[in-house]
């Protein structure tokens, strides 16, 4: 174990910035394209499904 | 093959010959380009002889790049592409044929006016030798990359700054062994193994990037 | 004989395909965050400080994997690449188009973790080393990819075509590795260099290795997920896409 308090942990012997803002840059970078990728599954989940309701309406239209 | 090959240049040389503002236009690009980094930079003599090989190395890289994309759009545009595709003679020639007379017309006046604007940069006239023979090694290299990109790119929207997305990092190894060689030359080193790297990637990619057009050229056509 | 070769072609349909990659992904998830877990835990606490670096070099355990991760996509999507040209399987082309984003943003993280170890080393936010310089058009070759493939409407003209530039750019990498590192020497003289690793403690090493299994992990999760976004976008009109659960839902 490095570190004899949790202030030196986040110091990081006067590196903070720089360690702490590429741990930031990481966590934005993957969060963001986790969040993204949910995005366009979502996007093209909804589209088939409103499609599927669409499809079935208009059948039932026809046969009315 | 061969007489398709010429049949083609002529073509080629007969297209252009009626264009010939197009040519002239690329040639006055890379001529304003060279002289705008003076102006942006200011004029003094040390400073511009060390950005010198740089800049013009990059102003022959975009002049290039200004042409390409009208290399396969016109006969594209026309049908005669298609017929290209199609014809006996192997397709590969024909497309070849295009390169190269497209490089005779827009790459060699770049080379030919290369010593000239070295000049206004204040360029020994040891370094020019090298800046004109690297040059002429590396214009039809980045001739041969950028049709890769003009037929990938062939009948997309936005295809101008698209090919020079693609195609501008590809051609790095040649600017930095380009503009190297002159750098090398002012520094009193041998160039010549600039020069020969030079040589074995325009020799490397007159194998490889003519298949590549092709299939590229094939893609679009489907 | 036979079987064998059935039942490896089988999963380059999308139908078998999505299902397996839906089941695989939570493993590949998982395994990634223990990992993740695994390694900082090493490069935070057990590694012990640098000589000459100080607290600043442990940025290595986030800037390496991500450069290796980014350069691997690269030869995955091109190997992909290669696959969808010889086979002309719609599977391929998508998984290389899965890869692609993924690839980008790991240059893209190797570039920024790389400007902040940087900065406090050696004063500037840009260091014009070989490696950097190599990453940066890495990260090109990944936007003019992503572009080609936004550009060209129809999928499958933009499945060849950006097959075709994936393997052009795969084989200018070490030619364009090549002439930014004599480029770099050149010009640089000795001093700057990323590459100049701190002489390695194990523990760094393992702690960089733990950190690239997971970037591994993760890029194999996240791949999965969007090629099955992608396959549901292409294969819209599929009788098996309107069959599955979540449409049906």
């Amino acid at each position: 174990m490095n570190w004899q308090s949790p202030g030196e942990f986040f110091a990081m012997g006067g590196y903070a910035l720089y360690v702490w803002g590429s741990v930031l840059a990481c966590v934005v970078c993957v969060v963001g394209e986790v969040v993204l990728v949910r995005m366009r599954r979502r996007a093209i989940l909804g589209q088939l499904r409103r499609q599927r309701l669409a499809d079935r309406l208009e059948l039932e239209e026809h046969a009315a | 093959m061969t007489t398709s090959f010429l049949a083609v240049l002529h073509r080629e040389f007969l297209l252009a010959l009626r264009r010939k503002s197009d040519v002239l236009t690329v040639l006055f690009f890379f001529v304003i380009v060279t002289s705008l980094f003076p102006l942006a930079i200011g004029p003094e003599p040390r400073l511009l002889r060390t950005i010198g090989p740089g800049v013009l190395w990059v102003a022959a890289l975009l002049s290039t790049l200004l042409g390409l994309h009208r290399l396969f759009a016109d006969d594209l545009a026309d049908g005669t592409l298609e017929q290209m595709a199609l014809s006996p003679p192997a397709f590969v020639w024909l497309v070849g044929g295009k390169i190269l007379m497209h490089w005779i017309v827009t790459g060699l006046p770049v080379v030919l006016l290369a010593p000239l604007l070295g000049l206004q940069y204040d360029l020994d006239t040891r370094s020019l030798g090298p800046l004109t023979l690297g040059l002429l090694l590396g214009t039809p290299l980045l001739s041969m990359i950028g049709a890769i990109g003009a037929a990938l790119t062939l009948g997309l929207r936005g295809g101008g700054a698209l090919l020079a997305l693609l195609v501008l990092p590809l051609n790095i190894p040649a600017l930095v062994f380009g503009a190297g060689a002159v750098e090398a030359q002012i520094a009193g080193l041998d160039y010549t193994g600039h020069l020969s790297l030079l040589a074995a990637m325009l020799v490397a990619a007159a194998f490889f990037a003519p298949l590549a057009v092709t299939a590229a050229i094939r893609i679009a056509l489907e | 004989m036979t079987t064998r070769l059935i039942n490896w072609f089988k999963y380059s349909s999308p139908p078998s395909f999505y299902p397996l990659a839906g089941k695989l992904i939570p493993f590949f998830a998982v395994l990634a965050a223990l990992l993740c877990i695994a390694g900082m835990w090493i490069g935070l606490f057990v590694a012990p400080t640098d000589a000459q670096q100080g607290e600043g070099y442990r940025i290595i355990f986030l800037h390496v994997p991500a450069s290796w991760m980014s350069m691997f996509i690269y030869i995955v999507m091109a190997f992909w690449s290669a696959m969808a040209l010889v086979f002309n399987t719609r599977l391929s082309s998508m998984m290389a188009t899965a890869l692609a984003p993924t690839g980008a943003m790991f240059a893209a993280l190797s570039l920024i973790t790389g400007s902040l170890w940087g900065k406090p080393m050696w004063g500037t936010w840009w260091v014009w080393d070989a490696r950097l310089t190599s990453e940066l058009i890495l990260f090109f070759l990944y936007v003019g990819y992503l572009a080609l493939n936004a550009a060209i409407d129809d999928p499958r003209r933009a499945d060849k075509a950006c097959a075709v530039l994936a393997l052009v750019g795969v084989v200018n990498v070490p030619i364009i590795y090549f002439s930014v590192q004599w480029w770099n020497t050149l010009h640089q003289g000795a001093s700057i260099s990323m590459t100049r690793a701190p002489s390695m403690a194990r523990t760094m090493l393992l702690g960089m290795l733990l950190m690239a299994l997971t970037a591994w992990m993760y890029s194999i999760a996240v791949a999965l997920y969007r090629v099955r976004a992608i396959m549901l976008e292409r294969e819209r009109h599929a009788d098996w896409v309107g069959e599955l659960a979540e449409v049906k839902a």
